[in-house]
């Protein structure tokens, strides 16, 4: 049993430990080790092709995890404990955005913004000089409304888990539901709050498929690494892969003591 | 301040409300009513109202044949191999290392699902398992590229997200019962068969569904694993929307996806009901 579980922890963690491994080499081989060197992070770092890309990929995963905290968790202190027609219709998008495929949700964006687009612009453009497309805003647009889903169940789940008595007994010492608010609800969600952003900041930053659709000519991280291996793998890959997954992990672990200090299950 | 419990909610439902409205409903709505429709002269959309795009759907039948064969044998293949580390992780560790053993589950999927699969290129590429298969006389295998490579890739990208739900049924199963099972003479695989794995349903439930469903709009792991040769509707779909600019066609292709998907998880959720599993507890996400 033993044996199993050690195989396989070895399944999960031999191709990251390689793509480590070969970030380092010296050689021109991406899929070999030829000596030790840092010269790849260095070609990474200086390309100006990559650096791009990450700034509009940590743009867009800031923007769209402060839209959709925000947003998200206004949502989730609105529907806990509320009934009726309005709260069944925001459950059912909230799991429609959840259910449906990244994938259709990207083309349904995409064609739904070109053809708003094309019907807004020919009356905008003559008007105030700005024409509409895709970009940073259908980005953060796109991303936004998943996470925000996610953080509407995040900050619900933390809701539902309160103590009532503790706001009955604010509100029966005089505080106004404002101040209950703020000095009692909100201490007890902020973990789940700041979770939910650091889970929305890393799915935008890993976010491929619905990138790809609506990005328009804009270039993210994940969209520059797809298309460099479309033309073969290079040790440059290697180093830029590493940093983002080193990046990635410690937003993670930084979410999971979020979660750990609100007590809440760990989830994945 | 007499702002009444009816208008606050309403002022902080209205955000959440308008974009839900704007990027999901009407984007949805927009591929609903483009399936219905018929290709412009200059690719895109023209108006107009026929079922031909869905009569067309069989030009596609490729791809779902692999999608529907290679989701459910990934979703299965995935919960063969979660299910006895779930096991071993909820009834052998110790709460010391369970913790931790479980972050390191968890932490892979977490991390851009782009760059782990790019890893299995050099694993299955000539010089990985295939130079290694040499060394014992098996000449010339042939993995990267072909349907076992996208397999390994779907395992590998989602044995997590089946982990952890066993894991949680697991969890809580009262270790009672199977001491009763023990003093009442019962063999460890009968209680196994009689007692564990029924009450871990709702987990094994939860997993594949949440697999099966990320899986039926794969387009990564067959892209890059599978080289063209083995292609999902999430593949088609990125070729009539990207290269081909065939909206309509794609919004049928699209609409067909979600009802297979739809009728297939139902089918799923009615048949595991049936097999006595109880409540699903979807409360993962």
């Amino acid at each position: 049993m033993r044996l199993y579980a050690l195989a396989v922890y070895a399944f999960l963690y031999l191709p990251i430990a390689i793509i480590a491994l070969f970030s380092f080499s010296a050689g021109r081989s991406a899929s070999s080790m030829q000596g030790f060197s840092l010269s790849w992070y260095g070609r990474a770092l200086n390309n100006p092709f990559v650096m791009e890309a990450l700034w509009t990929s940590v743009k867009v995963a800031f923007l769209s995890a402060c839209l959709a905290t925000v947003v998200g968790t206004m949502a989730a202190l609105a529907l806990t404990g509320m009934k009726g027609r309005v709260r069944r219709v925001f459950d059912l998008a909230v799991q429609i955005a959840v259910m449906i495929p990244g994938i259709v949700i990207g083309i349904a964006t995409l064609i739904a913004l070109v053809t708003v687009f094309d019907l807004v612009n020919p009356w905008l453009e003559p008007l105030t000089g700005l024409k509409l497309s895709l970009g940073t805003g259908s980005l953060i647009g796109a991303h936004g409304l998943f996470t925000m889903s996610l953080v509407v169940l995040l900050v619900r789940g933390r809701m539902e888990t309160l103590d009532p008595a503790l706001i009955e007994a604010s509100n029966d010492l005089g505080a106004t539901p404002f101040g209950t608010f703020r000095q009692v609800t909100f201490p007890q969600i902020l973990p789940a709050i700041l979770a939910g952003f650091l889970l929305a900041f890393t799915f935008s930053f890993d976010d491929f498929i619905i990138a790809f659709f609506v990005a328009g000519a804009e270039t993210t991280l994940p969209i520059y690494v797809f298309s460099s291996i479309r033309r073969g793998v290079t040790p440059e890959i290697n180093a830029i892969g590493t940093m983002v997954m080193a990046a990635s992990l410690i937003v993670l672990i930084g979410a999971q003591l979020m979660l750990r200090r609100s007590q809440a299950r760990p989830r994945p | 301040m007499a702002m009444t419990r009816s208008r606050a909610r309403a002022l902080l439902l209205t955000p959440a409300g308008l974009w839900y409205a704007a990027m999901l409903l009407l984007p949805l709505a927009v591929v609903l009513i483009f399936s219905f429709g018929e290709r412009s002269q200059i690719g895109g959309y023209a108006p107009g109202f026929t079922l031909e795009q869905y009569a067309n759907l069989p030009a596609r039948f490729a791809a779902f044949r692999n999608t529907l064969t290679l989701a459910p044998l990934g979703t299965l293949a995935s919960l063969l191999i979660a299910y006895p580390l779930a096991y071993y992780l909820a009834v052998k560790v110790t709460p010391k290392w369970k913790t931790m053993l479980l972050v390191l589950v968890i932490v892979p999927f977490w991390t851009s699902i782009l760059i782990r699969s790019y890893a299995w290129i050099f694993l299955l590429g000539g010089k990985g398992i295939p130079a290694f298969l040499a060394m014992f006389g098996l000449e010339d295998v042939r993995l990267l590229n072909t349907p076992f490579a996208v397999l390994v890739g779907i395992v590998y990208g989602y044995l997590p997200l089946m982990v952890f739900p066993i894991y949680v049924a697991l969890e809580k199963l009262d270790k009672r019962l199977l001491e009763a099972a023990a003093d009442l003479g019962t063999p460890p695989w009968r209680a196994f068969l009689q007692i564990t794995l029924p009450l871990s349903m709702p987990g094994v439930l939860t997993g594949s569904m949440l697999v099966f469903i990320l899986l039926m709009g794969e387009f990564l792991i067959p892209s890059i694993l599978g080289g063209g040769k083995v292609f999902f509707v999430g593949n088609a779909l990125v070729d009539l929307f990207l290269q081909s600019r065939n909206w309509p066609f794609g919004s049928a292709v699209a609409v067909g996806l979600v009802l297979v998907m739809l009728v297939t998880v139902g089918l799923y959720t009615r048949a595991a009901k049936r097999f006595g599993a109880g409540r699903d507890d979807a409360a993962l996400m």
